[in-house]
């Protein structure tokens, strides 16, 4: 049987609480977790190494997730990471600006497990 | 009415936990496994505690005698496990309208039995219209407060969140306040009926295509190969039958064997012999 490699996740957000709940549940789901507090960290964090899946706020100081986000899809990084927003802002003209902004997915918050279990095989990372 | 009387919780007595059986069983032909006796005081109490009943026990008590059937109903109602979510099982709505459109190219029917809040069949009814196949689905369900769930189509920020893709819940739904409604036409796509698997006769007609996932598992073993028999009565004859992820047909009827041509799904063992 082949070793199977562990999928890598960005956590974006700026509440180390909901960086640790959500790390909790990742490493649950075998994702190897790496934390950033703004945008312009998870930026850092993906020059240095692209994680298979962002975890990302869309409130943030320094930098937002919206504009990290355009950042990244600019940068056309190979292999594309797929991006999961995972935000309080959960109106319908929100989700959409992401959807066409280059987000794969939307968690709107709060979230459980399962939530991001399910998000997480709809865009085939888990 | 909200009554003040305290709520005695739990110490709910053998005899009521037997005689909650023997209701579920006998409307539902569903059996309250040992293993899950303890939802019984969770799902109970908002009902005893609405009623003003000092315990399940006393709850229990007064439909007894059969009079009060609309409390029997909603008692029964609340024992169901309604588990479901939309395209439940990655992939398994989207093999079965593959091959629901290979079997019935031209408006096939599907029913959809135990449909629980209807996430199963307007995921199916989404994934067939996607692909630009009309089609006729009529989804039923033992619980008249799923159906009317379903009817409505109103879903929680959690039950939308669960398998939808944000592409498909922007597509065919819309928000309101936390909670997001189906569109008219998805919902009003669908026939929803209140019906007994057990008790009554399917609904009229040939089927392309029958769901019944994760229901099997909930009856009482005897009851199994009845349903199955009435399912299989109610396919086309080159129709599909499609159950849970962890149920099967082996052990419980000769009329289905796995399909060949479709992964995961059920077709009758006399179309497959002649094939």
């Amino acid at each position: 049987m082949g070793l199977q490699v562990m999928k890598s996740c960005l956590v974006v957000d700026d509440s180390k609480v909901i960086r640790k709940v959500a790390r909790h549940i990742l490493e649950g789901l075998d994702f190897a977790v790496s934390e950033a507090g703004d945008g312009r960290e998870a930026l850092e964090a993906c020059r240095a190494s692209m994680p298979d899946v962002i975890l990302l706020d869309w409130n943030m100081p320094v930098m937002s997730g919206m504009d990290f986000l355009r950042a990244l899809r600019d940068a056309n990084a190979a292999p594309r990471p797929k991006v999961v927003f995972c935000t309080t802002e959960n109106g319908m003209a929100h989700i959409r600006a992401a959807i066409d902004a280059g987000a794969d997915e939307y968690v709107m918050k709060p979230f459980d497990r399962e939530t991001l279990a399910s998000k997480l095989q709809i865009v085939g990372v888990a | 009415m909200i009554n003040d009387r305290p709520f005695a919780p739990s110490d709910t007595s053998p005899i009521t936990v037997t005689a909650l059986a023997t209701l579920l069983e006998a409307r539902t032909g569903q059996r309250i496994a040992a293993n899950r006796a303890w939802r019984i005081d969770t799902a109970l109490k908002p009902i005893a505690v609405e009623r003003g009943a000092a315990s399940i026990d006393e709850l229990v008590a007064a439909v007894r005698d059969g009079s009060n059937t609309a409390l029997a109903d909603r008692i029964v109602d609340a024992l169901l496990n309604q588990e479901t979510s939309f395209f439940r099982d990655a992939g398994a709505i989207e093999a079965a309208a593959e091959a629901i459109t290979a079997i019935a190219p031209s408006k096939p029917r599907i029913w959809c039995a135990g449909c629980s809040t209807g996430q199963e069949p307007l995921s199916l009814s989404m994934a067939l219209t996607e692909r630009g196949v009309p089609h006729e689905l009529i989804a039923t369900d033992v619980s008249g407060h799923a159906i009317a769930r379903a009817r409505a189509g109103r879903y929680s920020q959690f039950e939308i969140q669960r398998g939808l893709a944000t592409i498909r819940m922007l597509r065919w739904f819309d928000q309101d306040g936390s909670d997001w409604i189906a569109q008219p036409a998805l919902v009003r796509g669908v026939t929803w009926r209140r019906s007994n698997l057990v008790l009554d006769a399917p609904p009229a007609g040939a089927f392309d295509a029958v769901f019944c996932r994760n229901v099997l598992f909930y009856l009482a073993p005897d009851l199994r190969p009845r349903v199955l028999e009435a399912i299989a009565g109610s396919l086309q004859p080159a129709g599909a039958l499609m159950l849970g992820a962890g149920e099967t047909v082996i052990g419980q009827t000769d009329r289905f064997v796995p399909s060949k041509r479709f992964r995961g799904l059920y077709q009758l063992a006399a179309a497959e012999r002649s094939a």
